[in-house]
Parts: structure tokens; C-alpha cells; sequence
């Protein structure tokens, strides 16, 4: 069965919003995902395709209101937690 | 978007994460500054629209962009060593390309740079393969009926980018001048040059 992430097709999402925004990063938060995510893939820690894996299975309805940066970091520390590297709730305030 | 508050415990979660990961001796904060500025000096939409003028002005160049993407970008020094296959699809007066990433947001980063917040989206993902046609009226792209539109789904493996239909009457500009005329949404196909 299709995952969430496979949108191909599907109706109902409304209008695109157009707007051409050169910035990369609207966050400092969103810089520091996406330099942890290329650190820890090349130490080797997980690869591309296990990080997609993880973003694939968030469940729909986090999925669809989850900002694009969040969906990242969600996937990062359910590997993280995966492969025993940070313990369940070991995030948690 | 998200809201401020949302925004803080994000960010306080992301820097709790690095903290950790430092404790444990995994990464450390010089280690992601390092790999993020190489990330981003790699990546940018100039080294796209390099390719383009070249190929404009060249006509080998163009046939050995169009045969293997990966190995001419490569000649200019862009994707040294990346795993992924590029292939670059050209406009004509018959046809109009656009690519897309209808799973996630696969897209030929060494080329363009970070993608728009619009690649992104479940709108622009889902709808492009479904209307392409009304999709780039959206972008303010009008294409005359008579032209068919191609739609490239990116995979984690192959990535497009479109190669633009060269303005008429401009044959006098040099590569740098003809560069100057091509956007980020040029490569991606949602606008036309």
C-alpha cells in the first residue's frame, strides 16, 4: 500500500503557493537539520535510504502538518533511537 | 508556516539533539558547521544556469549534455563524486519539460541549490503530474495548446533539469549575458526564458 508521501495524483491539495524565495533556510533550527543529517550520514550512521524510509512512515495526519525541516529531524532521532545511539525519551525536556 | 511559539520548541529540540550528540561524542558543532558550508558552497542555482549558457553557446557541449547529463555537468566541476544520475531534458517549440518529485523532494541540489519551499509542497507535487498545464498557468507560464508537457518524477537516483529553448534574436550575447537571463525556475520548468 502507498505511504502518505506518495501524493502523485491525489486531489484536494488547493493552490500552489508560487512565491520564489531564494532563501534556503527560514530558521537557524532548519540549517543546523540539515547539517546534521549530511554529518550523520557520512559517518555512516544511516544512509540516504533509511532517512527516507523514516520520513515515509510518519503517520499521515503528523505527516501532513509537520513542517518540511521537522519531518527531518522526526526521521534523524527515530534512526538515532533505532540504532541505539540516543535512548527513547532521552530528548525529552 | 509555522507559528513562533511552534518555531522555539523546535528550535530548543534540535539544539537539545545537538548538545546530546556532542556529549556522546558523535558530532560535534564544528562538524555540522563544516559539512553545512560545504553543503551550501556546492549548491546553487549559478552552477545550473552555467550549464545552460554553455550549452546555448556550444553545440557539442549541448549533444553531450543531452547524451550524459552527469559526465558534462561533471566537465564544469559540478556533482564530482555524486552517486546520483543527472539527466537534462531540453525544450523545443514541440515540447515543454517540468520536473517534480512527487514522493518527496528530490532535486538536483549541486545544480539548483536549496529547492523553493514550493517543490516541497503536497500542491505542487501532486497536481503537476495530474494538470501540468493548468499547474504552470499557476506560475504565470501560458503554453500554447499545441505544445505537449513532459513531466521527469525525480527519484533518489536520477534527478532532471530542463535545459531552456534559447531566446530568439540574441545571438550576439555572450555566455556571461545569456546566463544573466535564465532563473531557477527556467531549470526546474516552470517558467520559460
Amino acid at each position: 500500500m502507498a505511504r502518505i508521501n506518495d501524493v502523485g495524483g491525489t486531489q484536494g491539495f488547493g493552490a500552489i503557493d508560487t512565491t520564489d524565495d531564494p532563501e534556503p533556510f527560514h530558521a537557524d533550527w532548519e540549517a543546523r537539520v540539515v547539517g546534521l543529517f549530511n554529518a550523520l550520514r557520512a559517518q555512516g550512521i544511516f544512509n540516504t535510504n533509511e532517512f527516507r524510509d523514516a520520513i515515509e512512515a510518519i503517520p499521515p495526519a503528523t505527516y501532513l502538518t509537520m513542517p518540511y525541516y521537522e519531518r527531518w529531524f522526526t526521521a534523524i532521532t527515530v534512526l538515532l533511537e533505532r540504532k541505539g545511539v540516543i535512548e527513547p525519551g532521552e530528548l525529552d525536556e | 508556516m509555522s507559528g513562533d511559539h511552534e518555531d522555539a520548541s523546535i528550535s530548543r529540540r534540535v539544539r537539545r539533539l545537538e548538545t546530546l550528540l556532542e556529549e556522546k561524542g558523535v558530532v560535534t558543532a564544528g562538524a555540522v558547521d563544516e559539512v553545512l558550508d560545504a553543503f551550501l558552497a556546492g549548491a546553487s542555482p549559478v552552477n545550473g544556469v552555467r550549464v545552460v549558457a554553455r550549452a546555448w553557446t556550444d553545440d557539442a557541449y549541448r549533444a553531450r549534455l543531452l547524451t550524459d547529463g552527469t559526465a558534462a555537468v561533471q566537465e564544469l566541476g559540478f556533482m564530482d563524486g555524486s552517486f546520483q544520475r543527472l539527466r537534462v531534458v531540453e525544450n523545443t517549440d514541440a515540447t515543454h519539460n517540468v520536473i517534480v518529485c512527487t514522493l518527496c523532494s528530490c532535486y538536483p541540489l549541486p545544480l539548483l541549490g536549496p529547492s523553493p519551499g514550493w517543490y516541497k509542497s503536497e500542491a505542487y507535487r501532486s497536481r503537476v503530474v495530474r494538470e501540468p498545464r493548468s499547474v504552470l498557468a499557476e506560475f504565470g507560464l501560458q503554453l500554447p495548446t499545441t505544445t505537449d508537457i513532459t513531466v521527469w518524477d525525480s527519484s533518489a537516483e536520477s534527478r532532471y533539469m530542463v535545459l531552456p529553448r534559447r531566446p530568439a534574436g540574441m545571438e550576439s550575447l555572450s555566455e556571461d549575458e545569456l546566463a544573466a537571463l535564465v532563473s531557477r525556475n527556467a531549470l526546474i520548468g516552470t517558467a520559460a526564458v
